[in-house]
């Protein structure tokens, strides 16, 4: 039998070469959509194979990986995708955002401020922003190369009409460069202005569509919107029930089913970090009586 | 106090336990071989080497037992272990027509050289659920005759000699076989892409697809001029020996379709082709491959494109089990970051309307 043996993160290294290339490009056109031969991964498309192709490219000994999921480092699938390069490349990992020189991540940017030398790694399903407007690749290709981007305004404008608000709460499309439309994958769009003038390297990597994009750090990225309706991020008015941040984006946690709620940061090093410095919110263990909440 | 749920990682290696205890069933039923499964469940092999575009019986067999009978999920196993595989270029085009046929049927004509070969089939027999092979049952050996060293032409290749059906295009000695799994897939593909996706596609996919041509969705009044089964040499060109060295044999299952004509004011009218080919004997699915290629070649044969089978974009971007798969099930992973932000939007426009229905009668009321 044919027994199976992988070199370092997994991908062989004509392979990584080839997705170096595409992430190049990527790189040179901000927003734009690169083709590239994305390889069967063993885990299923749609479980962030892209983002896995792109990690394991750029990926070195020295590197400090940190897999994120929802926010959270101890999601599922992000302790799978953490534990397959921890077997294939062995290199170190991380839950700490500051300490991580690469961020796989799924529908979430970290809170705490990216730095310069660290690379974001987006787990992309659908790169294609103008996807739901038109289904074909053929057209939504040529409508890039022209900027013909006018039925993406049409469908905001026709949801201000229909709901009195943009409908869209996440994977809210973004112009990159002033160039190109780009989905900023389904993070939500609380996370929108993160990307602008990042100092990090933001690289998106969609496996089943066989697609890479990037944007370079300290790039301009724009929300759409209109002038009288104006781009908001949204985010559930109360503080995290356990660090007590009132910035960072909420977790809605139900506790019976009576109607209870609570509310906790999405983003869990974040919030570990600031209990760790002495914050509390009302559900904390040991809550701090001056940090009151109401 | 709420304490934040941890331990996924303990909770994914019990699951993975978990499975393996359940893949293997009652304990006091012996384990089922890799043989048995090659030698026994063999059509499902086939369709594993097929759709996993891997021809080896060991591996397809090994991936159905390890995924439990799921064959979509064998295949996909069968497809993440050939992309670590290196590529070291294509094999000379195999001979179908020097084929050591099993199997050799054509809906065509009522004789043809070398004869029609029912071989291994289950059409004709009755579909009765047999109580004898739930017993453990030795069948009787097969019929053995001498073999007639008769040649079997394909049966395209007999019309095509009086001009009745479109020559098949004739691939250039030095052109690039393309392959999709080595570059991205970019529209319109040509017709070597197209067959290797339809050669890769899933069977019920193709199957709902062809059928739906022959209901009227893209008509193209297909004969089955001929399927045929058996084994074909694969040569392989060495550059350094300067000549072509045998690999070996493969099972293959080849379908030509004769369709509707063709022709023009300059042109005489003549049948023309859908093919489909597959590993092992998978007929279903190269009968299905054939309707739908000859359904692809709607725009160049310059036919109407109006239906989901002649949309090539359609087609091949929906083909593929694995990718399909993947995706309808990655609904599983947790989206409770996005589900939040559209609950949050969702209760603000309830709130609006809500408040917009409670002043409405106030300012009729007013008027
Ligand atoms: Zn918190």
């Amino acid at each position: 039998m044919n027994a199976p043996s992988y070199n370092f993160a997994y991908l062989d290294e004509q392979t990584k070469r080839m997705i170096r290339r595409a992430i190049l490009k990527a790189i040179a056109t901000p927003g734009y959509q690169v083709p590239f031969a994305s390889r069967e991964m063993p885990m299923p498309y749609g479980w962030g194979t892209g983002g896995v192709q792109v990690t394991a490219a750029i990926l070195g000994p020295d590197d400090v990986l940190k897999v994120i999921d929802q926010g959270s480092d101890d999601t599922t699938n992000a302790i799978s995708i953490r534990k397959f390069f921890g077997k294939t490349a062995g290199v170190a990992t991380t839950t700490s955002t500051a300490e991580a020189t690469v961020i796989q991540t799924r529908h979430r940017i970290p809170e705490a401020p990216l730095h310069g030398g660290q690379v974001l790694v987006y787990q992309v399903p659908i790169p294609e922003p103008l996807r739901f407007l038109e289904p074909r690749e053929t057209e939504t290709r040529r409508m890039h190369a022209l900027g013909e981007y006018g039925l993406m305004h049409v469908k905001l404008y026709e949801d201000i009409a229909r709901f009195g608000h943009i409908a869209t709460s996440y994977a809210y499309p973004v112009k990159v460069n002033a160039r190109y439309v780009m989905d900023p994958s389904p993070t939500p769009k609380f996370d929108n202005p993160k990307m602008d003038n990042c100092p990090a390297l933001q690289l998106f990597g969609a496996g089943r569509e066989k697609r890479i994009y990037a944007i370079p750090p300290h790039t301009n990225v724009v929300s759409l919107d209109f002038e009288d309706h104006p781009f908001a991020r949204y985010r559930f008015d109360a503080p995290c029930a356990l660090c007590g941040a009132g910035d960072s984006y909420l977790d809605e946690i139900v506790t019976d089913d009576k109607g209870g709620r609570m509310f906790v940061c999405s983003d869990t090093d974040y919030c570990e970090t600031r209990q760790a410095a002495g914050h509390r919110g009302s559900e904390s263990a040991a809550p701090h009586r001056e940090v009151a909440h109401g | 106090m709420y304490v934040a749920v941890k331990g996924g990682e303990r909770a994914i290696e019990n699951a993975h336990r978990l499975l393996a205890h359940e893949r293997r069933g009652d304990r006091d039923v012996p384990e089922v071989s890799i043989a048995q499964i090659s030698e026994q469940l063999s059509l499902g092999v086939d369709r594993v080497m097929a759709e996993g575009s891997l021809y080896d019986r060991e591996l397809a067999a090994l991936a159905i037992k390890q995924s439990r009978g799921d064959l979509i999920e064998a295949i996909f196993l069968v497809r993440a272990f050939r992309a670590t595989l290196p590529r070291f270029g294509a094999t000379e085009p195999v001979d179908t027509g020097e084929m050591q046929v099993r199997r050799r049927i054509s809906s065509t004509f009522k004789d043809i050289p070398g004869g029609q070969i029912l071989g291994p089939t289950f059409d004709y027999t009755h579909r009765l659920l047999d109580p004898q092979l739930a017993e453990g049952f030795a069948p009787e050996g097969p019929m053995v005759g001498d073999a007639s060293g008769a040649a079997t032409p394909r049966v395209t290749d007999i019309l095509g000699r009086d001009g009745l059906i479109e020559p098949s295009p004739q691939g250039r000695a030095d052109a690039i076989v393309g392959d999709l799994t080595r570059e991205p897939l970019d529209f319109p593909a040509e017709r070597d892409l197209r067959l290797q996706n339809l050669a890769r596609a899933d069977e019920g996919f193709l199957l709902a697809l062809g059928y739906s041509t022959q209901r009227g969705y893209g008509r193209n009044h297909p004969f089955a001029g001929e399927i045929r089964f058996g084994e074909v040499e694969v040569e392989f060109m060495a550059e350094d020996a300067g000549f072509a060295v045998p690999l070996g044999s493969i099972t293959l299952t080849e379908c030509q379709m004769v369709n509707q004509f063709k022709g023009s004011a300059t042109e005489a009218p003549c049948f023309t082709r859908g093919y489909g080919l597959a590993f092992g004997q998978s007929e279903r699915k190269t009968m299905s491959m054939a309707l739908v290629d000859r359904s692809l070649r709607a725009r160049e044969l310059g036919e109407e494109l109006i239906a989901p089978a002649q949309d090539e974009e359609f087609v091949m971007s929906h083909s593929d089990n694995v990718q399909a798969t993947g995706f309808v099930e990655h609904l599983k992973l947790p989206h409770y970051v996005d589900f939040q932000s559209e609950l949050g939007l969702l209760r603000k426009l309830r709130k609006e309307f809500a408040d917009a229905t409670a002043a409405a009668p106030m300012r009729e009321a007013a008027e």
